[in-house]
């Protein structure tokens, strides 16, 4: 397995099965590289959640090989995981806020679990609450949010530590058409500016013309393919993005 | 992302640092609920029965520790003989013979009326007649607990005055209450020792359940990075919390208890039953009860969910 430090993500004919059933991945081979933008697409069922909690350290793979941020991910003990999933930042589908924490709690968890600096930890959240336009819902719980508000409470806590790589899993379902390019805006600029690798799996079509830079995923009944029909991705070659970002 | 927003994020260090968590985190990350589950209450029972069952094992010990120390030391003699003129002769002459003893510190003669209102209790208004005699007995002081050989050599010193005089050594007659002091004492012990497992199961029971209605809000917690030791943490400070509560519940409830029966025995006004009272160590024991109580609810607690942790990603 090649071991080029600048690839992020190696995925190598991983498979992946949930108990005796048949398998819901497989043969998935690709490279996500530093500081690219990724689409995920595919057919309710087509199993991007299933690859995105892979990619999100939540589960194993029943086959194949994993490498992320240089490491096997396979054999890598419990004990490290954290330090990886640090790494990470992670918009789920169903948001997976703590119910009985306030917003301004909740976004705070990934920097507080890292036990940053209390000031700063204020600091930080009232900007990100500020930024999605939360402020005044900072003391609110989940329950009491609707579901445009929640997921931006989501996403507000899945960059609030700048990951190296965001994952989400339809982030702009629950928001109005502004407020969704908005949220793509910040990706964009997660990705242009900080350097921040982004996967976002969605159906929603409309969204992948509105990141032009972004390479596209799609996933078919648990394998990948492209237009062309090729298993393998990228179908193009590696991009070429300024690495001083 | 705005300026503001980039500019305050925080990054992250590269290597393995697992710092604890800030804000009063673990503190919030549960719902705070309020003592009105089972498991403080249950704990509180529980820490009440070892202070009950540990007061009465060292109670125990300390009055078969008083006895044996005022009677390992002292021998009585017994002269049966149905003459009262010459039972006190043989008592006087005996006593005198004794007293020439090195290993004798004291010796005394019990005097007659002191053995009928002894005997009285059991033998009524017929002690006193010249129907019934009384042995005469000699309490005798010893300067060390006698063994077998001095025992026989205090016979042989007054055989030539009393003949058919007996020598008991005293510890022997008590010496089968003093193996029922020491089943009672061991009996405590197991007490003690199953109650503690007991708490010890009671808290697994109780952190299994935490932990199962909070599986949701630990699996986010790992996503985000928390670690095992984070997560424990969390679950730790409740077990601790709800373990404190029940302790000091506890230890009030079985001190009342302990002081009630106290009252009690002391109302029985009986010679044995005085050596039973409890020393100042023994009351540093009592107050390690609650101690002990928290730090097995705080190990179960912490074991408990580091396996429950094991079965997750």
């Amino acid at each position: 397995m090649s071991d080029r430090p600048n690839e992020i993500v190696k995925f190598d004919n991983v498979g992946l099965r949930y108990g005796t059933d048949p398998e819901v991945l497989s043969d998935l081979s690709f490279t996500l590289y530093p500081g690219s933008f990724y689409f995920l697409t595919g057919a309710s069922g087509a199993g991007k959640t299933s690859l995105l909690k892979m990619l999100y350290l939540s589960q194993r793979p029943s086959r194949g090989a994993i490498r992320m941020f240089g490491k096997d991910m396979i054999t890598l003990p419990r004990d490290r995981l954290p330090d990886f999933r640090r790494r990470l930042g992670v918009v789920f589908q169903n948001f997976r806020l703590v119910a009985h924490l306030s917003a301004f709690d909740n976004v705070a968890l990934p920097l507080r679990l890292a036990g940053t600096d209390e000031a700063k930890v204020v600091k930080a959240v009232s900007d990100m609450l500020d930024w999605v336009g939360l402020t005044h819902r900072s003391q609110a719980i989940p329950a009491a949010m609707s579901g445009g508000e929640q997921q931006r409470v989501a996403i507000a806590r899945a960059v609030i530590a700048r990951p190296k790589m965001l994952i989400a899993d339809e982030p702009t379902g629950n928001v109005d058409p502004d407020m969704a390019l908005k949220l793509l805006r910040l990706f964009e600029a997660l990705n242009n500016r900080v350097g921040t690798t982004v996967v976002v799996a969605t159906h929603d079509v409309h969204l992948l013309k509105k990141v032009p830079e972004s390479l596209i995923m799609r996933l078919n009944k648990g394998r990948l393919s492209d237009p062309t029909g090729a298993l393998r991705f990228p179908p193009r070659p590696e991009p070429q993005r300024d690495q001083s970002k | 992302m705005s300026a503001n927003a980039e500019q305050s994020a925080v990054r992250q260090t590269e290597k393995p640092h697992y710092p604890k968590m800030r804000g009063g985190l673990a503190g919030k990350l549960l719902p705070q609920t309020r003592l009105g589950g089972p498991i403080p209450w249950v704990i509180a029972i529980l820490i009440a029965l070892v202070v009950i069952a540990a007061a009465g094992g060292l109670s125990l010990r300390n009055l078969a520790d008083n006895a044996r120390a005022d009677l390992s030391g002292a021998v009585t003699v017994q002269i049966a003989e149905a003459n009262a003129a010459r039972r006190d002769d043989i008592a006087t002459n005996t006593a005198s013979v004794l007293g020439q003893q090195d290993i004798v510190t004291s010796v005394r003669i019990i005097p007659e009326e002191e053995l009928e209102a002894l005997l009285e209790p059991w033998l009524g208004s017929a002690v006193g007649s010249d129907d019934l005699p009384i042995p005469a007995l000699i309490d005798v002081e010893l300067n060390r607990k006698a063994s077998g050989d001095e025992i026989l050599a205090l016979e042989a010193a007054i055989a030539n005055v009393a003949p058919k005089a007996r020598v008991d050594a005293q510890s022997e007659w008590l010496k089968p209450v003093y193996e029922a002091l020491a089943a009672l004492q061991y009996l405590a012990l197991a007490l003690i020792a199953l109650i503690g497992f007991a708490t010890a199961a009671a808290v697994w029971l109780a952190a299994r359940s935490a932990f199962s209605n909070h599986r949701e809000t630990v699996e986010i917690i790992h996503l985000l990075g928390g670690t095992d030791e984070q997560v424990t943490r969390i679950f730790q400070r409740s077990v601790v919390r709800d373990a404190t509560f029940g302790a000091v519940i506890g230890l009030v409830l079985g001190l009342a208890a302990v002081w009630l029966l106290g009252r009690q025995f002391q109302a029985l006004d009986s010679g044995m039953i005085g050596g039973g009272g409890l020393d100042w160590s023994d009351w540093l024991v009592i107050a390690a009860i609650p101690l002990a109580g928290i730090l097995v609810a705080l190990l179960t607690g912490r074991i408990t969910i580091k396996l429950a942790l094991r079965s997750m990603l």
